[in-house]
């Protein structure tokens, strides 16, 4: 497995980079935000980077795709992360591009693919139902109805979802809250009767809606009827790993401004970043942002690999991740003084992201919880 | 088939003969650790010997200073190997890991010949002379004199905290050869035998009860001209050198016990499985989970900085490999392994609980006897080899760049 990046991988960093600076720095969430934009990112912007390949990085050629790994979409996300770039890249090419990719019969999965792939077709996915992460926790119904089912309940936190052509809904066809059996995975389209779709504006300015299913008619199953799961786990385990680098992107740009902060700042007549005080919590930043580094490296290059640790690895990573990220946001702000304080500065736009990325797909108490069950103590 | 292949089938039926089976047991806590010299049963003695004859116990030196000449990558299978059978390369010592690699760098060939042979034989136990009363994290501060007297140095002064220092033959030692010079610039690095008139060695008894420290006294002592490493008033760079081979040999023992081994991944699974398993079995369980939730959560942060600090040390090895090295990263690795360590021992003495508090006799078992000593000794961790806040500041200057 490789830890370090290879050529071809610093090769598409750099091209991210320039294209992310030009693109999309942080005064473009910061305009979508002032502008009370209803999409919340930029739809021209994502037009950009699909035609760059990216929406189809990870999707097979015949669809349009370039068929590369999780290594490099890796790469990616942690570019965005670096400058918050706002972009329904996980929404639609991970998370439920990976539940279409994996559970979809074949004659709408290819085309819903390569129109995924092209930057046109939205997909989001409607999982959560209470306030903290836990896939098993369904309690809207599908009912038998005819040839089809029909949906009630209501989702939270659905990533994208205002925009999205299509949803993919989990929902119980069995068991009770909970239960890993007993979840069906469904595709419906946005506009279907019985489904509300509402935009809720999140601290980070990014997108999240609540979804309404009043007896929503749907024919499309992902996978097995009450079978769900086997295609939700490895896709949200996918979809963390490379969430993981978005949040390594952002701590290490936190990080590279605070160090910068420390050697520019003057008090008392010297450099702050003089004082130990500061010294010594800046070095156990780097050492959480270098173990962060490796964990996310190792987790996607298994994923690539298809090892068995997929798993255990994503707890490991998503964990050290997300207690490294809020450690990260908070000294920003800490060591940048009164300045971190002010909107004008971007500093608050990284803390408030920072929290988001702390929950979403589970914080770090989910995951060694569920680190230390699949590890049996 | 590729010639590391048949290397690997070459040392697997060598160790099949060689190693002898009391051997192939991992060996925990200090006994892995090369502090000071260990006492060699016959069987361990006889293992270092058929070690040492083939050059194994510095794979990777060359062959005329007792190494393997053996590529990184031979080496790497031979540590492989050795570990899949539950042994380990014997002979680990300040001289192996510490000494021996700095007189590779920057020792002339004559002192080469003279001291690596010794030392990958595991004939010569070596001790540090760097830490005085008055200079610890200030290292430099040291007052330790050495005078030129013909071709000999004529050294006076005190070393303090030197491990080992009853138990060894050779010191390599930092002594101030101009006083006059600003701190840096006056101290010299040189070698010399311990058993050598005005020499008084007497040890220093540890809170783990063992007494591997020891206060060292020079009285007039006399060491050869030649046997002084590098250029004179020079040493301080070369004094900092080993220091980075001391950080990375002490960071190696955060991927716990026994972590530089091959089979690391593993080898963490392996040692973590088996603290729960402890804590399993001497705290309640419910639902066969361990009931304190808190110790649980604090096993598996423990395990996860484990698996994330060792893959950190194996993507540093592979960036250097790439030519992309961090770089001083021996600093980060040296502070974060050895706290880590010290958190787990604190973590396997809440696991025992009283059976962790015992100290000798009747009412424990040898293994948490053991581990009361193990949690005090790891305390020293953090401190030798430079402190954790010193390695901090290392890391603020070295390698963010932060103003002095
Ligand atoms: C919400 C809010 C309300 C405020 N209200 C008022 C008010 O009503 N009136 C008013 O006059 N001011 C007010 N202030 C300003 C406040 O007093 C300053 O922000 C504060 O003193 C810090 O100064 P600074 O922002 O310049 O940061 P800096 O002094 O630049 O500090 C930057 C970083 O360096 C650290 N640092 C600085 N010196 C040292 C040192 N010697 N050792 C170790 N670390 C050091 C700081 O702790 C900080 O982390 C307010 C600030 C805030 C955020
Ligand atoms: C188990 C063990 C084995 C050892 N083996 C050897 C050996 O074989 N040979 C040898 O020469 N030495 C050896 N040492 C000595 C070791 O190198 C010193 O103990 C160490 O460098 C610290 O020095 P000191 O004990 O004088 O503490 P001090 O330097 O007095 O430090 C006291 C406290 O102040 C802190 N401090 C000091 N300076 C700073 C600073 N600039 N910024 C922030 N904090 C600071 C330290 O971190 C520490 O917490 C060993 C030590 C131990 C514990």
């Amino acid at each position: 497995m490789a830890l370090a990046l290879t050529e071809e991988q610093q090769i598409l960093q750099s091209t991210a980079r320039e294209f992310i600076a030009a693109n999309a720095p942080v005064t473009h969430l910061r305009g979508l935000r002032d502008g009370k934009d209803a999409t919340g990112f930029s739809r021209d912007l994502w037009a950009e980077m699909a035609k760059l390949g990216w929406a189809g990085l990870i999707e097979d050629e015949a669809n349009g795709g370039s068929a590369l790994g999780f290594g490099e979409l890796a790469v990616l996300f942690e570019e965005c992360g670096r400058k918050l770039a706002p972009s329904p890249f996980l929404a639609s090419v991970v998370l439920a591009g990976g539940c279409v990719r994996a559970g979809a019969p074949a004659e709408l999965r290819n085309p819903i693919l390569s129109g995924v792939a092209r930057g046109e077709t939205l997909l989001a996915l409607a999982l959560d139902e209470g306030a903290t992460f836990a896939p098993y926790a369904v309690t809207a119904k599908a009912e038998k109805s005819g040839d089809g089912w029909v949906l009630t309940g209501e989702k939270t936190f659905v990533l994208d979802g205002h925009v999205a052509d299509r949803l993919v809904v989990v929902a119980r066809t069995s068991g009770s809250s909970g239960d890993r059996d007993g979840l069906t995975l469904f595709l419906v389209d946005a506009p279907a009767k019985g489904l509300t779709i509402t935009r809720t504006t999140m601290v980070d300015n990014r997108n999240a809606a609540t979804v309404k299913l009043d007896g929503v008619a749907a024919e499309v199953v992902l996978g097995t009827v009450d079978q769900g799961a086997d295609v939700l786990d490895p896709v949200l385990d996918r979809a963390t790993a490379v969430f993981c680098a978005e949040m390594l992107g952002l701590m290490t740009e936190a990080f590279e401004h605070t160090i910068e902060y420390l050697k520019t700042r003057e008090q008392f007549g010297v450099k702050i970043g003089t004082f130990q005080g500061l010294k010594h919590r800046a070095a156990a930043m780097f050492a959480e942002l270098e173990l962060s580094r490796s964990v996310v490296r190792e987790t996607v290059s298994a994923i690539d690999d298809d090892g068995p640790d997929v798993p255990t690895l994503v707890c490991v990573a998503k964990a050290r991740c997300s207690d490294a990220v809020s450690l990260i946001a908070r000294e920003m702000l800490q060591m940048h003084g009164g300045i971190g304080m002010t909107d004008e500065a971007d500093i608050g736009f990284y803390l408030k992201r920072a929290r988001v990325q702390e929950l979403t797909f589970g914080d770090a108490s989910y995951h060694r919880d569920r680190f230390a069950t699949l590890q049996g103590y | 088939m590729d010639s590391l292949e048949s290397f690997r089938q070459e040392i697997q039926s060598w160790l099949e003969q060689n190693c002898p089976v009391s051997q192939r047991q991992l060996r925990e806590g200090e006994e892995a650790v090369p502090w000071g010299s260990p006492q060699f049963g016959e069987e361990a003695q006889q293992w270092l010997d058929r070690c040492a004859a083939k050059g194994f116990t510095c794979p990777s030196w060359p062959k005329e200073y007792g190494g393997g000449g053996l590529s990184k990558e031979q080496e790497r299978v031979l540590r492989q190997e050795i570990g899949t059978i539950g042994a380990q390369v014997p002979g680990g010592s300040f001289g192996t890991h510490m000494l021996g690699p700095v007189l590779l760098e920057l020792g002339s060939h004559e002192q080469k010949l003279r001291f690596l042979p010794d030392i990958a034989a595991g004939r010569t136990v070596w001790a540090q002379g760097y830490s005085e009363p008055g200079a610890g994290s200030d290292l430099a501060g040291l007052q330790t004199r050495a005078v030129r007297n013909g071709d000999e140095y004529v050294i006076n002064g005190s070393k303090i905290w030197t491990t080992g220092a009853n138990n060894a033959d050779w010191m390599f030692c930092l002594v101030r050869t101009d006083p006059e010079a600003a701190k840096h610039d006056g101290i010299s690095f040189i070698l010399f035998n311990l058993k050598s008139p005005g020499v008084t060695i007497s040890p220093i008894e540890l809170i783990s009860g063992a007494s591997e420290f020891c206060e060292v006294f020079f009285e007039d002592v006399r060491a050869k001209a030649e046997n002084l490493i590098g250029e004179k008033n020079k040493g301080w760079a070369i004094a900092k050198r080993l220091l980075q081979f001391e950080r990375t040999m002490i960071s190696g023992f955060g991927a716990g016990p026994g972590g530089k081994r091959s089979g690391k991944k593993k080898r963490v699974a392996k040692v973590y499985r088996a603290m729960a398993d402890m804590a399993l079995q001497y705290q309640p369980q419910k639902d066969g989970k361990l009931a304190n939730v808190t110790l649980r959560d604090q096993l598996t942060q423990n395990e996860m900085d484990t698996i994330c600090f060792t893959l950190s040390t194996k993507r540093a090895g592979e960036e250097a490999k790439a030519g992309a090295g961090p770089g001083h990263t021996a600093s980060m690795f040296k502070w974060y392994a050895t706290e880590l360590n010290k958190r787990r021992q604190e973590l396997i003495m809440t696991s025992l609980g009283s059976k962790a508090l015992g100290w000798e006799g009747e009412g424990f078992e040898p293994h948490e006897l053991a581990q009361t000593r193990a949690w005090l000794r790891s305390k020293g961790n953090s401190i030798e080899g430079g402190t954790s806040e010193v390695q901090m500041n290392v890391i603020a200057k070295r390698v963010l760049g932060l103003p002095d």
